[in-house]
C-alpha cells in the first residue's frame, strides 16, 4: 500500500507543480540579490541570507530558512489534508477500503507519502538552492570546503564581497582562512558539512510532521480536503503567534512551531543538541497524539462518501 | 453466500435499515429493489464493511463481516453507487493501482497486465484503456468501475445501481456480461430502482421499503401464474355477460377471468361468436408485485440514496 501511495504521489501533477513553486521562491530571491547586491544586515531578516553574497554555497541554508515558515507548512497541510478527505471526495476511498486495504494501513501509507513529499520538497529546495547559489551568487572565494585552513580557493567566477569571508550568519563570526564555517566560527570539513545538511534536512522534514498529523486527523473527520488543510494551517498560525507572545510563555514549549528554527543549531560547532532534541520530541508527541486520534476516528467511522 | 440476521442501522434518529434478514444463495442473481432512500446503499455498504451495523449480524461466504473483511473482500467485486477513479490517470493505471493496493497486490504483479486486459475486454473498454479517466463519458466510467470489480476474478459481485449512466446498449451488454459471469459460478447481487432491469436479469428478488425487507423470493415464484386468464376483447360487455361470475376484474377491453386453460376459454368465446384480440395466462409483473408490498407513499419520499 505504501508503494501505491508513493506511485500516486509521483504521478500527481500537483506534486511537481508545488515542488517547482517552492523552489522558485528561493530562486527568485537569489535573482534579486544578484541584481541588487542587497542583503539584510547580519542578525536581521531570514537566517543566513546576510551571508550568501559572500558564499553562494551557503544559499541552501538561506533557502530552507525562506521556505520553512510558510511554503513548507502550507504544502504539507494541503497534502496531508487531502490524503483521506480527497479520496473520500473522489469516491476512491470506498473502493480502496473494499479492495480491501485496512484502514490503519491506509493511514500509515498516507503519512509515509506525506513524509516522502516533504522530504522531496526539502531536498529539492536544497539542491536547487545550491545550484542557484553557486551559479548565480558564485562560490565563496574559499569555494569548496577545504580541510586545512588557509588553503587557496580554486577558481570560479569572482564574486563581489569580501574575500575569505564565509559562513556569515545571524550569530556567526568571521571565518578565518575562508573555509565553510560553522556559526560558531570554526571551520567544517566536507564530511561534517554533509552530515549537518543531512541532519538539517531530516529535522526540517520532521518539523512538518506535527502539521501533517493535525491535517491528517482533520482529513479523517471531514470529506473536505480544503477544510482539513485550512484547519491545520489555522492551528499552525495560532502556534506561530503564540510562540512570539511573551504572555504565552507557559505553553510555548508545547507548540508545534516552537523549535522549528533549531535546525540552525546543526551548523554550530559543536552541534547544539538541546533544542534539536526537543524539536524532535515535540513533533513525535504531535504525531502520536493526532495520528492516534485519526486512527481512533477513522477506524470506527461509517464511510458514507 | 450472504446472510444477515436482524441487521439494523441507525443514523441519529433515522433508521436507515431495520431488522433485515437478507438471504442471497450461491449462484443467485439477486436483485435488491427499493425506491431511493429505502436503505439499499446503506445495506450494501454494511455488507462490504464500509458502514458499521448498529445491531444484527452479517455473514458473507460463511465469514462474519466486518470482522473477517480480509478473508472475504478479496473474493468480492463491488460497485458502490458511482464508480470512482483518479481522473488524471488512465483507466489502465487506475486498475493497476487498485489491484496493487490490497492483499496479494505484489503477488499478483505478474498476472496484472493480463488481468487488466481481460477485465477491460469484458466490459468493452479494450480500446480506450490508456486515455485519462477525465476524458471518459459517464457510461465509460461505469464500465471502468465494473472492470475494477472484475479484475480479481471475484466469486461474488455486489453491484449498487450498475446500470446508472449506461445507454440501452450498455445495459444490454451489462446484462449479457452478468449472465455469462453467473453461468461460470459467480454469485451476483445488485441493487436497483429500475424494475425492468431487475426483472430481465435476476432470479431472486428482495424489496426494501423504508429500511425493511418487505419481500424476498424467487422471481419465478413471484411471477407464477395467478390462476387467472387475461383476455383482451372488443366485445368486453358480451364476454362479461357470458362469463358472469368468473370475471375478477374489468378495465375497458381488458378482463381477468378465473380459470387455468386459456386455449379452452378462447375456444368457448369464439364459439359464442365473440372476438378475442389477445388471451393468455395472467402473470403479475414485477412492478405489480413491488407496488403491492411497498407503501403507497414510499415512492414520493425522495431521499438521498
Amino acid at each position: 500500500m505504501i508503494a501505491v501511495e508513493l506511485v500516486k504521489l509521483v504521478r500527481r501533477p500537483r506534486t511537481w507543480i508545488s515542488l517547482v513553486l517552492t523552489c522558485a521562491l528561493p530562486f527568485m530571491v537569489a535573482v534579486f540579490i544578484t541584481i541588487t547586491h542587497l542583503t539584510p544586515p547580519p542578525g536581521q531578516g531570514s537566517a543566513f541570507l546576510s551571508a550568501v553574497l559572500q558564499d553562494g554555497a551557503l544559499y541552501p541554508a538561506a533557502a530552507l530558512a525562506l521556505v520553512l515558515p510558510v511554503f513548507l507548512p502550507v504544502s504539507t497541510a494541503v497534502m496531508a489534508g487531502d490524503s483521506i478527505a480527497g479520496e473520500a471526495a473522489t469516491g476512491t476511498l470506498r473502493y480502496l477500503l473494499v479492495r480491501p486495504v485496512g484502514r490503519t494501513r491506509l493511514l500509515v501509507a498516507k503519512l509515509v507519502a506525506v513524509i516522502a513529499y516533504v522530504l522531496l520538497l526539502v531536498v529539492g529546495v536544497t539542491v536547487t538552492a545550491y545550484a542557484t547559489g553557486v551559479f548565480l551568487l558564485g562560490p565563496s572565494q574559499a569555494a569548496a570546503v577545504v580541510p586545512g585552513p588557509g588553503a587557496p580557493a580554486p577558481g570560479g567566477p569572482v564574486v563581489p564581497g569580501g574575500p575569505g569571508i564565509a559562513g556569515q550568519a545571524p550569530t556567526a563570526g568571521l571565518a578565518p582562512g575562508g573555509a565553510v564555517t560553522s556559526l560558531s566560527g570554526t571551520p567544517l570539513s566536507l564530511l561534517q558539512l554533509a552530515e549537518r545538511i543531512g541532519g538539517a534536512i531530516a529535522f526540517i522534514t520532521v518539523s512538518m510532521l506535527g502539521v501533517a498529523a493535525i491535517a491528517l486527523f482533520l482529513s479523517t473527520i471531514t470529506d473536505s480536503a480544503l477544510g482539513s488543510a485550512l484547519g491545520a494551517l489555522a492551528a499552525l498560525v495560532a502556534s506561530e503567534i503564540l510562540v512570539t507572545l511573551n504572555a504565552a510563555t507557559v505553553v510555548q514549549p508545547y507548540l508545534p512551531t516552537r523549535y522549528w528554527l533549531a535546525w540552525i543549531d546543526f551548523f554550530r560547532q559543536p552541534i547544539f543538541w538541546r533544542d534539536i532534541q526537543r524539536g524532535f520530541g515535540i513533533q513525535a508527541i504531535y504525531v502520536v497524539v493526532f495520528l492516534g486520534a485519526a486512527w481512533a476516528n477513522f477506524s470506527t467511522k461509517d464511510i458514507t462518501a | 453466500m450472504i446472510a444477515t440476521r436482524a441487521l439494523s442501522k441507525r443514523y441519529g434518529d433515522v433508521e436507515a435499515v431495520r431488522s433485515v434478514d437478507l438471504d442471497v444463495r450461491e449462484g443467485d442473481r439477486y436483485g435488491l429493489l427499493g425506491p431511493n432512500g429505502s436503505g439499499k446503499t446503506t445495506l450494501v455498504r454494511m455488507l462490504l464493511g464500509l458502514v458499521y451495523a448498529t445491531s444484527g449480524q452479517i455473514e458473507v461466504m460463511g465469514w462474519r463481516m466486518p470482522r473477517h473483511a480480509r478473508q472475504v473482500l478479496p473474493h468480492v467485486g463491488a460497485l458502490i453507487e458511482e464508480p470512482a477513479a483518479y481522473p488524471h490517470l488512465s483507466g489502465r493505471a487506475n486498475l493497476a493501482l487498485l489491484d496493487a493496493a490490497g492483499p496479494g497486490g505484489s503477488a499478483g504483479r505478474r498476472s496484472r497486465p493480463q488481468r487488466i486486459d481481460e477485465a477491460l475486454e469484458q466490459v468493452g473498454l479494450a480500446g480506450v484503456g490508456r486515455r485519462p479517466v477525465k476524458a471518459y463519458s459517464l457510461g465509460m466510467r461505469q464500465r471502468l468501475g465494473l472492470a475494477a470489480a472484475l479484475i480479481r476474478h471475484p466469486r461474488l459481485l455486489i453491484l449498487d445501481e450498475p446500470g446508472n449512466g449506461l445507454d440501452p446498449r450498455g445495459i444490454r451488454d451489462l446484462r449479457e456480461l452478468l449472465t455469462s459471469l453467473n453461468s461460470t459460478g459467480v454469485t451476483i447481487m445488485l441493487s436497483s430502482h429500475l424494475l425492468a432491469e431487475v426483472e430481465q436479469l435476476c432470479t431472486r428478488v428482495g424489496v426494501l421499503d423504508a429500511g425493511r425487507l418487505v419481500l424476498q423470493d424467487d422471481l419465478a415464484v413471484l411471477r407464477a401464474p395467478t390462476g387467472l386468464i387475461a383476455v383482451e376483447t372488443p366485445d368486453a360487455d358480451r364476454v362479461a355477460a357470458l362469463l358472469d361470475g368468473q370475471v375478477e376484474q374489468r378495465d375497458g377491453p381488458h378482463l381477468l377471468v378465473r380459470g387455468q386453460d386459456a386455449a379452452e376459454l378462447n375456444a368457448r368465446l369464439v364459439g359464442a361468436g365473440l372476438r378475442v384480440s389477445a388471451i393468455g395466462a395472467h402473470q403479475r409483473t414485477l412492478e405489480e408485485v413491488v407496488l403491492a408490498v411497498t407503501g403507497t407513499g414510499s415512492d414520493h419520499i425522495e431521499g438521498t440514496s
